[in-house]
C-alpha cells in the first residue's frame, strides 16, 4: 500500500496537523481495512468538527512493531459505516453518531452510547428532543420473543456498593441467550470539559476519569501534554510513575481476585484479599498521601519523591505482602470447587477477541499479547518490562490467572524499579503546547491500555481530547461471554472482566 | 481444608482495634487543613488563586478553607510561601451542616449525634443504601473497604443493604449526573420515613472535580436534605467510619 497515505509514528511524537494527509473517504476506508487485515488494531477513532464537516481520525496500533498509524479523512452528515467490515469500530461509530449527529449508513446496531445531547448544533439522529436531556437507557433493546422466554432487567442501581449501569438479559429458563448493556449513567462530560485546556481543573478531572485508574489516566494525560510541549520528562519521574502504576495494578488485581472468590462464595481468599488490597492502597498513600494516587502525577513530572528511607519502607512492606498475597491467591486456584466455578465459564474466543479489539486482561486471557508496557513503553528504559502474561482459554479462570500472574510480575518489576531508581529531579514545568498539532499516548493501566489523544488549535489550546479506557473496548466482550451461560454465572463473569462504568461513560 | 486452616493461621487476626486504638495514617496523608493565621499575609492571595475549585477565600481578611469543595490535593500548601497553610493527619473532617465544613479561626467541631428520638431508632443499627451518582468509583471503593476484615463495619451495627426499602437512609457518592438524577430520587423515595441522607465525598457535597459540569449537578445539596457531610476525594475510610459512628452517638 502507498505508505504516504498514512503516518507512522511512535507514541510520544508530536505531529503537526499540516503534515497529516487528508484522504478521501474511499481511500481512508480501503487503507484502514488493509491495515487491520495486516494485524493492526483500532486503538482510537474519533471526530473533530471543523468548518467543512467532521474530521475523522483513526489511530491503529501495530503492537509488535511498536508503532502507530494515523489515518485522517473528512465526512459530512453521513458516510457508509465501516462496522460491517471492521467490527472493532462498532462502538466508536455509535459514539460519533451521538456526539456529532453523523450517521454511519448501514451500521447494524446504531444505538446511543452515553445518552447526552449532540455536542454540536445538529439534529439528534435518533430524533430525541434537543431541548431536553435524553433519558438514559431509552433505546430499542434487542428482544427475543417466544413462549417461555423472559427478560431480566437489572439496574441502573445495583445491589452492591458499585457504579450504575443497565443490563438486560434475554433468558430461556436459567440460560442467557443475549445480554445487552446500556451505560451512560456516570457521564460527566469530561472530554467536553477538557476543551480549551489545559485548564487548572483538567488534571483533577483526569484523576477522576476512572477513580481506580488515577495513576493510569493521569500518566497518559501527562504524557500527551509533555509530547505536545516537547518536554523532557526526567527519568526519575518516569520511574516513580511506573512504581505508582504497578502499585495501582497490585491493589486492583488483588481486590479483583478477592471479588471473584466472593462471587463464588469462597470466603478465605475473599477476606484475605480484601485486607491485602487495602495494604497496597496504603502503600500508594505512603508515596503521595492518597490511597488512590491523587496528587502524585502532574504534566511535567511527579509531585512526590521517594527518599531512601521511603524506598526501604516500601520494599520491606512489599516483601511481607508478597508471600501473604501468594498464599491468599494460591489457595483459591488450588481449590477444585472454586475452579469448577471458573473453568469453561464466560468464554470469549481468540477470534472474537481480535475482532472486537479487546485489550488488557480480557485480551491477554484469550492469548493476545497486548501490553503497552512491552509494545509502547514510555521514557528511556527506566523500567524494563519484558514479561507480558497470557493465558489461552478465554474464560473466567484465564482472566483470573492473568491477574494472578500479573500480580507476581508487578512485584518483580517493583523490586527492580525500586532498586534502580534513577537519580535526579522529579518535576519541571511545561512550556506551552505546540499549536495545530496532535499527540497520542498509551499507558498500560491495570485493566489494559489507556489511550489518550489531544489535538491543539492555532493557539496551542486543546481543541479535542479523546480518552479511550480499556472498558470501552471490553464491555462488549462481557455481553458476548454471557451467551449460553446460566444467568447465575453473571456476577462471576462480570467480576472477571472488572470493567469501569465511569471510565466508559467519561 | 488443611491448607485453608494453615493459610488462615498465617494471615492472622486482622480486625483493627479502632475505635479503642487510634489508627496510624501515612505520613503524607492530607487530613484536616490547618491555617496559621499569624503567618498568613493580609494581602496575599496566592493559595486562593491556586485552587481551581474555589475552596479557599478570604472573609474579612481571614483565610477560610471550605472542605466541601476541597479535593485535599497538595497544591495549595505547596504554593503558600509563608507556611500558613498545611494539612494535618487528623482524619476527623465531617459535619452535620454544610457550614460546619469551613475551616477558619474557630475550632473545628466534630459530628454531633442524632437527636434522642432518631438516635433511639438508628443509634445501634443503621442500614444504608449506597447510591453512586456519577463519581469516579473511588468513593465507592473506599466505602466497600469498610466491609473488609480490618474495619469490619458490621461490628458497629452498620450495613449496606441492597434494597432502599430495607434501608434507614441513603449514602450518596458522585455529583449527580443528569443521567442518575431520577434514579437517585426514586431510591430516596423508596426509603421509609424517617430517613437519613449522607453525602460522601467532594462530588456529592459540591460537585468535586466535576463542579459546574454541563452534565452534572454540583452535588446533592440542592436535591435532597443532607444530614451528614463526609469530605475528601475520596474520604479516607476512617473519616467515613468516624462520621457515621459519631452520628449514631457511638463515639
Ligand atoms: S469525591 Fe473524588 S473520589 Fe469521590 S467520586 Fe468524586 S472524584 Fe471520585
Amino acid at each position: 500500500m502507498n505508505r504516504s497515505k498514512l503516518i507512522r509514528f511512535q507514541h510520544g511524537a508530536c505531529i503537526p496537523l499540516a503534515e497529516l494527509p487528508r484522504l478521501d473517504f474511499a481511500t481512508f476506508r480501503e487503507s484502514l481495512l488493509e491495515e487491520v487485515a495486516n494485524h493492526a488494531r483500532v486503538a482510537s477513532f474519533f471526530g473533530h468538527p471543523s468548518d467543512d464537516g467532521l474530521e475523522l481520525y483513526a489511530i491503529l496500533a501495530h503492537d509488535w512493531q511498536g508503532d502507530l498509524a494515523l489515518l485522517h479523512t473528512r465526512v459530512a452528515d453521513t458516510y457508509p459505516s465501516l462496522t460491517p467490515d471492521c467490527a472493532q469500530l462498532h462502538l466508536f461509530e455509535r459514539e460519533l453518531a451521538e456526539q456529532y449527529g453523523v450517521r454511519p449508513e448501514g451500521h447494524p446496531w446504531l444505538k446511543p452510547v452515553r445518552f447526552h445531547n449532540p455536542w454540536v448544533d445538529t439534529d439528534d439522529i435518533w430524533g430525541r428532543n434537543a431541548k431536553q436531556h435524553p433519558i438514559p437507557g431509552d433505546m430499542d433493546f434487542y428482544r427475543v420473543e417466544g413462549e417461555e422466554v423472559h427478560e431480566v432487567a437489572v439496574g441502573p442501581i445495583h445491589a452492591g456498593v458499585i457504579e450504575p449501569g443497565h443490563f438486560r438479559f434475554q433468558c430461556h429458563g436459567e440460560q442467557v441467550m443475549h445480554l445487552e448493556i446500556s451505560l451512560g449513567f456516570q457521564h460527566r462530560g469530561i472530554e467536553q470539559m477538557l476543551i480549551g485546556g489545559p485548564h487548572p481543573t483538567s488534571i483533577y478531572q483526569l484523576e477522576a476519569a476512572a477513580g481506580d485508574t488515577t495513576i493510569g489516566h493521569t500518566t497518559a494525560y501527562s504524557q500527551v501534554l509533555e509530547s505536545l510541549a516537547g518536554h523532557d520528562t526526567m527519568p526519575r519521574a518516569y520511574a516513580i510513575r511506573s512504581i505508582a502504576l504497578e502499585l495501582e495494578r497490585l491493589a486492583n488485581h488483588v481486590g479483583g481476585i478477592g471479588g471473584l472468590t466472593t462471587d463464588v462464595g469462597f470466603l478465605p481468599t475473599a477476606s484475605f484479599c480484601g485486607r491485602l488490597r487495602g495494604d497496597y492502597l496504603n502503600l500508594s498513600a505512603e508515596l503521595c498521601g492518597s490511597r488512590f494516587g491523587r496528587g502524585l502525577i502532574r504534566p511535567g513530572g511527579v509531585q512526590f519523591d521517594l527518599d531512601n528511607a521511603l524506598v526501604d519502607k516500601v520494599k520491606q512492606r512489599l516483601a511481607v505482602l508478597e508471600p501473604e498475597t501468594r498464599g491468599a491467591i494460591e489457595l483459591c486456584f488450588d481449590n477444585p470447587s472454586v475452579l469448577a466455578r471458573f473453568e469453561g465459564i464466560g468464554v470469549v474466543s481468540t477470534d472474537d477477541a481480535e475482532e472486537l479489539g479487546l485489550v488488557g486482561v480480557a485480551a491477554k486471557a484469550c492469548g493476545l499479547v497486548r501490553d503497552a508496557r512491552l509494545h509502547h513503553p514510555f521514557g528511556s528504559g527506566e523500567t524494563k518490562f519484558d514479561t507480558p502474561v497470557i493465558e489461552i482459554d478465554g474464560d473466567v479462570c484465564a482472566r483470573g490467572n492473568v491477574r494472578r500472574r500479573e500480580i507476581y510480575a508487578s512485584h518483580e518489576l517493583l523490586r527492580d524499579t525500586l532498586t534502580q531508581l534513577p537519580a535526579g529531579g522529579i518535576y519541571s514545568p511545561l512550556e506551552s503546547l505546540a499549536p495545530d498539532s496532535l499527540a497520542v499516548s498509551l499507558c498500560e493501566g491495570w485493566r489494559g491500555e489507556l489511550i489518550h489523544t489531544a489535538i491543539t488549535d492555532s493557539n496551542g489550546r486543546i481543541s479535542r481530547y479523546k480518552i479511550v479506557d480499556p472498558s470501552f473496548h471490553n464491555w462488549s466482550a462481557l455481553a458476548l461471554s454471557l451467551r449460553g451461560e446460566q444467568i447465575s454465572d453473571f456476577p462471576v463473569c462480570n467480576k472477571s472482566f472488572d470493567l469501569s462504568y465511569c471510565g466508559f461513560d467519561l | 481444608m488443611l491448607s485453608i486452616i494453615r493459610e488462615r493461621l498465617r494471615q492472622g487476626h486482622r480486625t483493627g482495634k479502632y475505635p479503642k486504638v487510634e489508627p496510624v495514617l501515612p505520613e503524607r496523608f492530607r487530613g484536616l487543613p490547618t491555617i496559621d493565621h499569624q503567618h498568613c499575609q493580609p494581602n496575599c492571595t496566592q493559595c486562593i488563586e491556586g485552587c481551581p475549585f474555589g475552596a479557599l477565600q478570604k472573609v474579612a481578611g481571614k483565610l477560610e478553607l471550605d472542605m466541601g469543595l476541597c479535593l485535599f490535593c497538595p497544591e495549595c500548601s505547596a504554593i503558600c510561601e509563608h507556611g500558613a497553610l498545611s494539612f494535618s493527619r487528623d482524619y476527623h473532617l465531617s459535619s452535620r451542616t454544610r457550614a460546619g465544613l469551613i475551616v477558619d479561626e474557630t475550632e473545628f467541631k466534630m459530628v454531633e449525634a442524632l437527636d434522642a428520638k432518631m438516635k433511639k431508632l438508628f443509634g445501634r443499627s443503621l442500614k444504608l443504601r449506597q447510591v453512586s451518582a456519577g463519581g469516579c468509583n473511588a468513593c465507592e471503593a473506599d466505602l466497600n473497604v469498610l466491609g473488609t476484615l480490618n474495619f469490619d463495619l458490621a461490628r458497629f451495627g452498620i450495613q449496606f443493604v441492597a434494597s432502599p426499602r430495607h434501608a434507614d437512609g441513603i449514602i450518596v457518592t458522585g455529583p449527580v449526573t443528569e443521567n442518575m438524577k431520577s434514579a437517585l430520587l426514586d431510591a430516596y423515595a423508596a426509603v421509609p420515613e424517617p430517613k437519613l441522607v449522607i453525602a460522601s465525598g467532594a462530588c456529592a457535597i459540591g460537585g468535586g472535580p466535576f463542579k459546574d459540569s454541563p452534565e452534572a449537578s454540583n452535588g446533592i445539596g440542592d436535591i435532597l436534605p443532607v444530614d451528614l457531610y463526609i469530605p475528601g476525594c475520596p474520604p479516607h475510610p476512617y473519616t467515613a467510619l468516624d462520621a457515621m459512628l459519631r452520628l449514631m452517638g457511638q463515639l
